[in-house]
């Protein structure tokens, strides 16, 4: 209760963590807030039919809201003056000139805020991927603000967990990107890195991943504990399996 | 959404471009073609006439019967292991037929023209026709196109908003040198930038057109003129798949004999992995092309067998670069870092 898991993928795509947390909240029965900003809703909901969750279900009885990004940009640009319907845009930060993510805040604490007939168990906010607020035009403290705000009401105030997937890269260029990246790794309680193995492509392990449950923030002078498997992806499920022990070399 | 990476002088990512429309033509799907530098009609124009299967079937075939003949005699001696393995296919067998395939000295007749909708867009024209509208932040000339380009799909109805209209249809579209001067944006000529986000705005906004609609786009850019890599990224995060084309034109891969046969690699950066948890990824991530006279391949690069006096390649540091480059793979798979010597 209360977490901020992080996924961060270097050279190569973590998704699959993401698809794995949204079915496995659905299936936990918590209310989950889903901002995609990626892909569309349809890949989201065939991915998770063949990891045994329908998404239109789970919509349609209010357990998951979805905010499907590219839809909703679209709508902005090109959508009609009358639609205004008295709720702004989540994503207007894009076409206005201050770049604040307030209004898609108000979007994820409004979803998340129990209502009376609510049953579900702890909220949960999903959001994939976070450097592509940069893209759009978001400061990377606006983009560090908004997390922060969704920390406190939804970890603290609300007692939910929140799941945020980032891309970064060692050797990247992007200084904003590696800014909010460095961040939230400080701040976060659990860190799931994704990474390619160092010694490039090979086709039955597809990369490694490093778990950091990061006890150091419980001020119990213990260090971080850090374990590191490796996977590879099939088309319904992921195996981990420990370095070097891949089926491919057993 | 399909993103080429340039090659230095525009020759090659041109030709992919040109191959991506004619296929469109001869699929019978709708065309809409922008660019900046030409006019989309002498684009249209310049389109590679398509190859009838029996040309193609002989042009491939001569080159593989003439190699088959030489061998056939010799059982190997040495290494007899390797007799059993397969022979390695360099281009892609013609049993599992996929798109058609174009000669390039040939241009395309007007008469497959006909049976096709196309639309153009090109910017100096459509400069002066509209008056400004809302940009919304992004730089006018993008905001222009993708006016078009959403007016184009809401009107022909090719994201279903008009269900009794004609059988359904595919939209290809294809930018030309997006990213470059010529529309604006002057991300290519200096360091900062006054508008870091109108190109990768414009590619959020064409990802929501596309996954909307019933189309595919290929976009081609000058990356090697972005002086900024952060763009680079971000926009590869946003595309679907990213192909870079290298030439050997002008660089001293040229004369390097470790690329003799090739004009130039394609460096594949990403592939699409859609509705699923893994992408079809290949066995083999080195290509390079080559322009011969009449078509343009796409095959594995492999090293000509080493006959020099000298027991070591030539010079080190290409070996390494080289090396470098057969460990380097895609961005949804793995990529490594350093290579390992042995």
């Amino acid at each position: 209760q209360g977490k901020f898991t992080l996924l961060r993928d270097t050279r190569t795509d973590g998704s699959f963590l993401v698809h794995h947390f949204l079915s496995f909240y659905l299936r936990a029965g918590c209310k989950v807030c889903f901002v995609a900003l990626l892909q569309s809703f349809s890949h989201y909901n065939i991915v998770a039919q063949k990891l045994g969750v329908s998404l239109t279900a789970a919509k349609e009885r209010g357990q998951l809201v979805f905010l499907e990004g590219l839809k909703s940009c679209l709508d902005l640009l090109f959508g009609e003056e009358e639609e205004q319907s008295g709720q702004p845009s989540p994503l207007q930060f894009i076409s206005e000139s201050t770049s604040n993510l307030k209004a898609l805040f108000d979007f994820v604490r409004i979803s998340l805020t129990p209502s009376g007939s609510d049953s579900w168990k702890g909220p949960v906010l999903l959001v994939d991927d976070l450097s592509v607020l940069l893209s759009l035009g978001a400061t990377p403290v606006a983009v560090l603000d908004f997390i922060h705000y969704c920390r406190v009401a939804v970890c603290s105030q609300l007692k939910g967990n929140i799941v945020v997937l980032v891309h970064s890269n060692e050797d990247s260029e992007d200084e904003e990107n590696e800014l909010i990246v460095n961040s939230l790794c400080h701040h976060s309680d659990l860190i799931l890195w994704v990474e390619g193995l160092a010694t490039g492509f090979c086709k039955d392990v597809h990369g490694q991943i490093k778990i950091i449950r990061r006890v150091s923030l419980e001020l119990t002078a213990e260090q971080d504990h850090v374990q590191i498997y490796q996977y590879k992806i099939q088309d319904k499920n992921v195996t981990f399996f420990a370095k070097g022990l891949s089926a491919a070399v057993l | 959404l399909v993103f080429t990476e340039e090659d230095k002088y525009g020759l090659y990512s041109n030709l992919l471009f040109k191959y991506f429309l004619a296929e469109g033509v001869v699929c019978g799907h709708d065309l809409l073609v922008a660019s900046a530098k030409e006019h989309p009609d002498n684009i249209l124009k310049e389109l590679p006439a398509p190859l009838l299967d029996e040309t193609y079937r002989n042009e491939l075939g001569e080159e593989t019967t003439a190699v088959k003949s030489e061998d056939f005699q010799d059982s190997m001696k040495i290494a007899w292991r390797y007799q059993n393995l397969p022979k390695m296919e360099a281009s892609p067998t013609t049993s599992t037929k996929f798109g058609h395939y174009y000669d390039v000295s040939k241009t395309m007749s007007p008469e497959l023209f006909q049976s096709i909708k196309w639309h153009s867009f090109y910017l100096p024209e459509e400069l002066s026709l509209q008056p400004e509208m809302k940009t919304c932040n992004v730089n006018s000339a993008y905001a222009r196109l993708l006016q078009s380009i959403q007016r184009i799909i809401y009107q022909e109805g090719f994201d279903g908003s008009n269900p009794q209209k004609k059988q359904k249809n595919i939209l290809r579209i294809g930018i030309q040198s997006l990213g470059s001067m010529l529309w604006g944006d002057d991300i290519c000529s200096s360091d900062t930038p006054e508008d870091i986000h109108s190109l990768t705005k414009f590619l959020y906004v064409l990802r929501g057109l596309l996954r909307k609609s019933l189309s595919a786009c290929i976009i081609t850019v000058p990356a090697h003129l972005i002086q900024n890599k952060a763009i680079m990224e971000r926009v590869t995060n946003l595309s679907d798949t990213v192909v870079g084309l290298e030439s050997f034109i002008g660089s001293e891969r040229e004369t390097n004999p470790l690329y003799k046969d090739y004009h130039g690699l394609v460096h594949v950066h990403q592939i699409p992995r859609l509705n699923s948890l893994i992408c079809d990824v290949s066995d083999t991530k080195d290509l390079a092309f080559r322009l011969k006279r009449k078509l343009f391949t796409i095959e594995r690069l492999h090293l000509p067998p080493d006959l020099s006096d000298t027991v070591s390649r030539t010079s080190k540091q290409d070996l390494a670069e080289s090396a470098k480059l057969l460990s380097s793979g895609c961005g949804a798979m793995a990529i490594g870092k350093k290579h390992l010597d042995f």
